[in-house]
């Protein structure tokens, strides 16, 4: 293999200028960077962990060739992930003679601000949805804002204002619209297929080149931590003050986020973002789509990766159940090698994995349900949005033609240690007619599959009683019944 | 916006007076990122930061703490402990002497603050915390008021008792008579900005502390009192806050104190911003209550007699506790006459931390456990609890004494629930519900329709004045200051409304100026939605008296009567003649008219004998009321709220725009509060909800699905306050408990209505799936 450039300076843009950075740490983020070294100070630090969208400003990256704009969280988003995109502050939107952007103005027409200190931020929010939709439905604005949390306004007057940002201006004439095409010039100029390393030891950070490339580096480097959309490390950093060095920035590499379908299997790249990865999957498995909006807020589902969901190995991540009931595999690749295990087999006990040192998670296979099968997942939070899972249960459900139980996988999170299958109550189904009273009977198999724990998100109690009756809701809803079977914010689409 | 615009002198009315609908002031650098916080304030070179480092223990006496890994830590400039307080290692905002600025010796509960790094960078400062080695001697320890004795354990500060006539015989010899007790939870404030002060020291004793505060005045004290130095050497500014809510009247004294004491002691600026989890463990919040009711009433459910005792979570210090159950017992009846009452508070200690103030103040958990009384005695003589509300209101001339025996004279409760009770449809709402409900398995619907009035004033009578200051320059523009804080709800621009309304000047003619001990002195907290009441007409009273010289020298200088001056907008009109405003400003300082004022107000009325429990302490009361409908899932208890209306007044506002903000955001807040809102502590007394990934206050999509809110454009204050508008910022919060009893009124239908859910708050889906399961259990 030819020698591959290295580079050791990050490069980006930032609002109109262009910045080289020599001298990164790997945990040093965005909004750090920006407010005490750019004394940009626009953008707010709320949480410092990616929950309340105060930090928010726009990411541009060249996604197959296109440049799209995503809300992120500064507060953890890390400056090494940043080469070769364009970031965009609250400090660019401001026009000539300091003119108000149409999304600011709306704002302040509405009188969408109180105490002002989520505003930027909703702000970002609200124009990464109005650059890609001029007139938001207001289940489009909802989704938009669900990373942002204002304690003042109560929302209305922010959802007024959002419905009326296309009467201030049009998307078109908009300033990063009219910089559109010289900023794709500039970053697809950047992109000159080096892997970027900067320091040593516990300033050591990398970009590989492309996927290969980040095999190898991991094949050194087996200890490194591996980055992908920071949305859970970013915190091992803000809250845990953890060294991550060295680290591995796998976001955006050539390789690794790629998501395609083959002969009914959809295979995605571990460094896809939710964002990403809903399009096709949401399309193929719509049952997919309503959890996809109840994952962390917009900016996470823009960071965030269904690969990091799965590599990190929490029993509460929101992916892992429902790929487990669809049957997904996992490729976890160390150097040239590659191997690929059911993903159910990946979850060993709490904290631990089947990754072996320098292996990385590449990809997930997830077969598309056959028709006729009944799939369907159901997520269960304090509050409806932008909530961390307390129990969320998967099924997928084959009858046969005399109406039993041919297959039926159930898995579901926050029920145990590990994502996990609940095989009693599987068990007690197959074969059996799919009757209210053959479901009656297996819920009593919750108890030998799943023994909850009780922490602040939810009780014992309640987790086992509102994991057994969404057995009972997925029957109901397979077996054609009329009446509303769940309460919701909009009827599907 | 900011440009100096020249004025209009032909103008039929000014720009931005009062009852016109005014942006905030700050919104155009709100949503560009220029307003400044006090993060965003360029350091001093040489700044240094704070982090503090907090107990782990819960209860518990420090045997050993070893900070020597802390000091030699890199960029650790110092580390101070309790011994390292120059003055009193107090901040205790009643004097009671109970809360430390540094815990010394002794914690008292988990995420106490124990001593204070002092670094080159913030990260430097919060990574060397984590390197104290502290040993603990553990104490028992109490987190749970359920399991104290209200009666017998210790409290905080003195309770108080609440009578009016003979509860007990009234409930002994009513027709029927019921018990219970009910849970509410606290709240988090959850303001955007955490607290954040930064002090820059000066020559001699002086110290200037930029701090994130709703009491500048009482940050100013305890810094004093900390540093040992007189009050006169300490200025506390505050331009604007990232929201209060009365996180910050009491809790920022603390990182005031200590950025004070390190900037004196290294002669450089200090700032300390706790990370968010901190401020979360290490400030106060909302109290919680356990309320103990007996009612006693008729067949027809008209109330008797009703016995309250009001225990609340107060921490380990008083704070501001006291006041807080003091105004949790003055709204225990909310809109409703109490023919006989007596009612109680106990203010119990607890190894948690100090509550304190929280928009209503006590005061929403009180109408709590009255609309809980209420739902009882419904569904105990099965009638629709509206029905039972509406035949217990209080009367206009009749049955309108409180239980602190203060007269109602301003009641209009009775057509604020009829209007809305028409405009939203209630009736026929109720009928289309039942019949949903009857052919739904799973989902159920619920409707609640409930009141508010709410007593203003602040019950220490002492607090219910202001000062202002304002000065008018010789081109015609006017500086105003007043004692109030802008945390978001608009305050700044309410004053600055009466101030342009009053000199007849368009409102871009008035500077709204930073709030700072050094202009108006000795202010009350911006609290008890007191702010433009109390600020609103000192700022007045100021610029009146520049009014009266400028009229006394119009009319001597053109020699006409004084009643023949008149302020005009951006003019006067002196006789026959009409001259500008700034001309006539000129003119006056030529002759050496003094062009600056110091105004006052005090709250006429009030008075308060609390040994007694009788007096008036409120000068009047402000009313609302919301109707919501919810859909629960009876197989999880998740919800979404269908729809809410709400009707609200608000007097004769300064400022509708800002009011209706007031009125949604109060709203959501209190549902917040009594939804998805949990504290929640573990068996190590450890608050384990202190960040947003697991204290869930509502976004944008937990908005009801509808929502009309409207003021009634009917009321004016019954008394004379400023422009006979009402205080808004506390009395919509508690509008939200219309979505508590819808959710009540839902899982009361998987027993026909025929039990008393006893949904306590907050009713997360968990606390509503277990409630449909007791319900369903005894159905």
């Amino acid at each position: 293999m030819a020698r591959l450039k290295t580079r050791n300076e990050i490069r980006f843009i930032l609002n109109g200028e262009d910045v080289a950075l020599t001298t990164v740490a790997p945990d040093a983020t965005l909004l750090d960077w920006l407010r005490l070294n750019r004394s940009l100070r626009g953008t707010k630090e709320g949480c410092a962990e990616g929950d309340c969208g105060a930090c928010t400003v726009l990411v541009g990256r060249l996604s197959a060739g296109r440049l799209v704009y995503e809300s992120v969280n500064a507060c953890i988003r890390f400056l090494g992930s940043l080469d070769r995109t364009h970031v965009v502050t609250v400090e660019h939107l401001r026009g000539e003679a300091g003119k108000l952007h149409p999304v600011q103005q709306a704002m302040v027409d509405f009188h969408g601000s109180q105490c002002g200190f989520c505003t930027p931020g909703f702000v970002m929010s609200l124009y990464a949805l109005w650059m890609r939709s001029p007139e938001p439905s207001d289940a489009a604005i909802e989704k938009a804002l669900q990373g942002n949390l204002c304690r003042c306004t109560g929302y209305e007057a922010i959802v007024r204002a959002a419905r009326a940002i296309s009467s201030y201006g049009k998307a078109a004439k908009d300033p990063l619209a009219a910089e559109r095409k010289a900023v794709t010039t500039r970053l697809a100029a950047m992109k000159d297929g080096a892997r970027v390393e900067i320091g040593s030891g516990k300033q050591r950070m990398v970009v590989p080149a492309d996927a290969d490339d980040l095999a190898s580096v991991l094949d050194k480097e087996p200890g490194a931590t591996i980055v992908a959309g920071s949305t859970d490390v970013g915190l091992w950093v803000t809250k845990h003050m953890r060294d991550i060095a060295p680290a591995v920035f796998i976001g955006n590499l050539d390789g690794m986020c790629t998501i395609s379908e083959d002969k009914g299997v959809i295979s995605i790249g571990a460094g896809v973002t939710y964002s990403d990865a809903f399009a096709l999957l949401s399309k193929r498995i719509p049952a997919l789509g309503p959890l996809f909006d109840r994952i962390g807020g917009e900016q996470v589902r823009n960071m965030g990766t269904i690969g990091g969901n799965i590599a990190n190995g929490s029993p509460i991540g929101d992916t892992p159940p429902p790929l487990i009931a669809l049957g997904a595999r996992l490729t976890l690749r160390r150097g040239k090698k590659r191997r690929t295990i059911p993903l159910e087999d990946f979850f060993i006990a709490y904290g631990k994995q089947d990754r072996q040192p320098g292996e990385f998670v590449e990809a997930v296979h997830v077969p598309v349900p056959a028709k006729g099968t009944k799939f369907a997942v159901y997520k269960i939070t304090k509050r409806r949005d932008e909530d961390i899972t307390a129990a969320l249960g998967a099924f997928n459900l084959t009858l046969a033609k005399d109406g039993s139980v041919a297959d039926i996988r159930i898995a579901y999170g926050g029920m145990a240690a590990t994502p996990k299958r609940a095989s009693a109550v599987e068990k007690a189904l197959l074969g059996k007619p799919w009757t209210e009273a053959a479901v009656e009977a297996a819920m009593a198999e919750y108890t030998s599959d799943f023994t909850p724990l009780t922490d602040m998100r939810a009780s014992a109690e309640y987790r086992a009683l509102a994991a057994r009756n969404l057995l009972l809701r997925f029957f109901a809803e397979t077996s054609g019944t009329k009446a509303p079977i769940q309460v919701m914010r909009y009827e599907a689409a | 916006m900011n440009k100096h615009a020249t004025p209009n002198l032909k103008a039929q009315k000014i720009k931005g007076g009062v009852a016109t609908d005014q942006r905030h002031d700050s919104a155009h650098k709100h949503v560009s990122g220029t307003a400044v916080y006090i993060d965003d304030m360029p350091e001093p070179a040489g700044t240094l930061h704070g982090c503090v480092g907090l107990s782990n223990a819960t209860h518990a006496t420090i045997t050993k703490m070893d900070l020597s890994a802390v000091r030699t830590a890199p960029g650790v400039v110092d580390v101070l402990t309790a011994k390292d307080v120059p003055g009193e290692n107090d901040i205790s905002p009643t004097g009671r002497h109970d809360e430390p600025v540094l815990a010394d010796g002794k914690v008292q509960f988990h995420g106490q603050p124990i001593f204070c790094v002092i670094a080159e960078t913030r990260e430097q400062a919060r990574r060397a915390t984590r390197l104290a080695k502290v040993e603990y001697k553990e104490l028992p320890f109490v987190t749970d008021i359920g399991e104290l004795d209200p009666r017998k354990d210790k409290l905080v500060t003195p309770p108080l008792t609440l009578k009016r006539g003979d509860a007990a015989a009234a409930i002994k010899a009513a027709p029927r008579r019921l018990k219970g007790e009910m849970r509410i939870g606290g709240q988090e404030h959850f303001y955007l900005e955490g607290h954040i002060a930064m002090a820059i020291p000066g020559e001699d004793q002086d110290v200037t502390i930029y701090s994130s505060t709703q009491h500048p005045s009482e940050v100013q004290h305890m810094v004093s009192h900390a540093l040992g130095v007189p009050s006169n050497a300490i200025t506390v500014e505050i331009r604007r806050m990232g929201g209060g809510f009365g996180g910050k009247e009491t809790q920022g004294n603390q990182f005031a104190a200590l950025a004070a004491i390190a900037a004196k002691r290294h002669h450089r600026a200090v700032k300390i911003r706790p990370d968010r989890d901190d401020d979360m463990i290490a400030t106060g919040k909302r109290h919680d209550f356990l309320v103990d009711y007996e009612v006693g009433f008729d067949d027809d459910g008209n109330i008797l007699g009703v016995d309250f005792m009001f225990a609340a979570r107060c921490g380990f210090s008083s704070d501001l506790s006291g006041p807080v159950t003091d105004r949790a017992l003055f709204h225990c009846d909310n809109t409703y006459f109490w023919p006989a009452v007596h009612a109680q508070s106990a203010p119990l200690y607890t190894n948690t931390v100090s509550n304190t103030a929280f928009r209503g103040f006590g005061g929403p958990q009180g109408m709590v456990g009255a609309e809980r009384v209420i739902d009882e005695v419904a569904f105990a003589v099965g009638k629709d609890p509206l029905e039972i509300r509406k035949q217990n209101f209080y009367g206009t001339s009749d049955r309108n004494i409180t239980p602190y025996h203060q007269t109602v004279e301003d009641n209009i409760i009775h057509r604020i629930v009829a209007e809305l009770e028409a405009s939203s449809d209630y009736a026929r709402r109720r009928r289309t519900i039942q019949a949903f409900n009857a052919n739904s398995r799973f989902i159920k619907r619920g409707l609640a329709l409930t009141p508010v009035k709410f007593g203003i004033s602040f019950t220490a009578t002492h607090y219910n004045q202001a000062g202002a200051l304002v000065h008018v320059y010789t081109d015609g523009s006017v500086h105003l200051n007043h004692g109030g804080t802008e945390m978001g709800q608009g305050l700044y621009l309410k004053v600055a409304q009466v101030v342009a309304e009053e000199f007849q000047i368009d409102i871009d003619q008035v500077k709204i100026t930073a709030t700072t001990t050094g202009k108006v002195p000795n202010t009350s907290a911006t609290a008890a939605s007191s702010g433009s009441d109390l600020n609103g007409m000192a700022a007045q009273n100021a610029a009146r008296q520049i009014k009266d010289r400028l009229t006394d020298f119009a009319a001597e200088r053109y020699q006409v009567p004084r009643d023949q001056v008149l302020f005009l907008p951006n003019r006067v009109r002196i006789g026959n003649q009409e001259i500008a405003f700034a001309d006539l400003i000129k003119q006056a300082y030529m002759a050496r008219i003094q062009l600056s004022a110091a105004g006052f107000y005090k709250t006429p009325k009030i008075h308060w004998d609390r040994d007694k429990g009788q007096g008036r302490p409120f000068y009047y009361f402000a009313y609302g009321a919301s109707c919501s409908e919810v859909s629960v899932d009876t197989l999880t208890g998740e919800y979404v709220v269908e729809r809410t209306d709400i009707l609200h007044e608000t007097g004769r506002s300064l400022n509708r725009a800002i009011d209706l903000g007031q009125v949604e955001g109060g709203f959501i807040q209190g549902m917040g509060w009594l939804t998805t809102e949990e504290l929640w502590w573990d068996a190590k007394g450890r608050l384990r909800t202190h960040a947003p990934s697991t204290y869930k206050i509502p976004l944008a999509s937990d908005r009801p699905k509808i929502f009309n809110v409207t003021l009634a454009d009917w009321p004016e204050a019954h008394e004379p306050t400023v422009h006979r508008s009402k205080a808004v910022g506390e009395p919509p919060f508690p509008l939200g408990m219309s979505v508590l009893h819808a959710l009540s009124d839902a899982v009361a239908s998987v027993a026909d209505h025929k039990v008393c859910p006893r949904l306590d708050a907050p009713a997360t889906p968990e606390q509503v799936l277990m409630a449909i399961e007791r319900l369903k259990a005894r159905a």
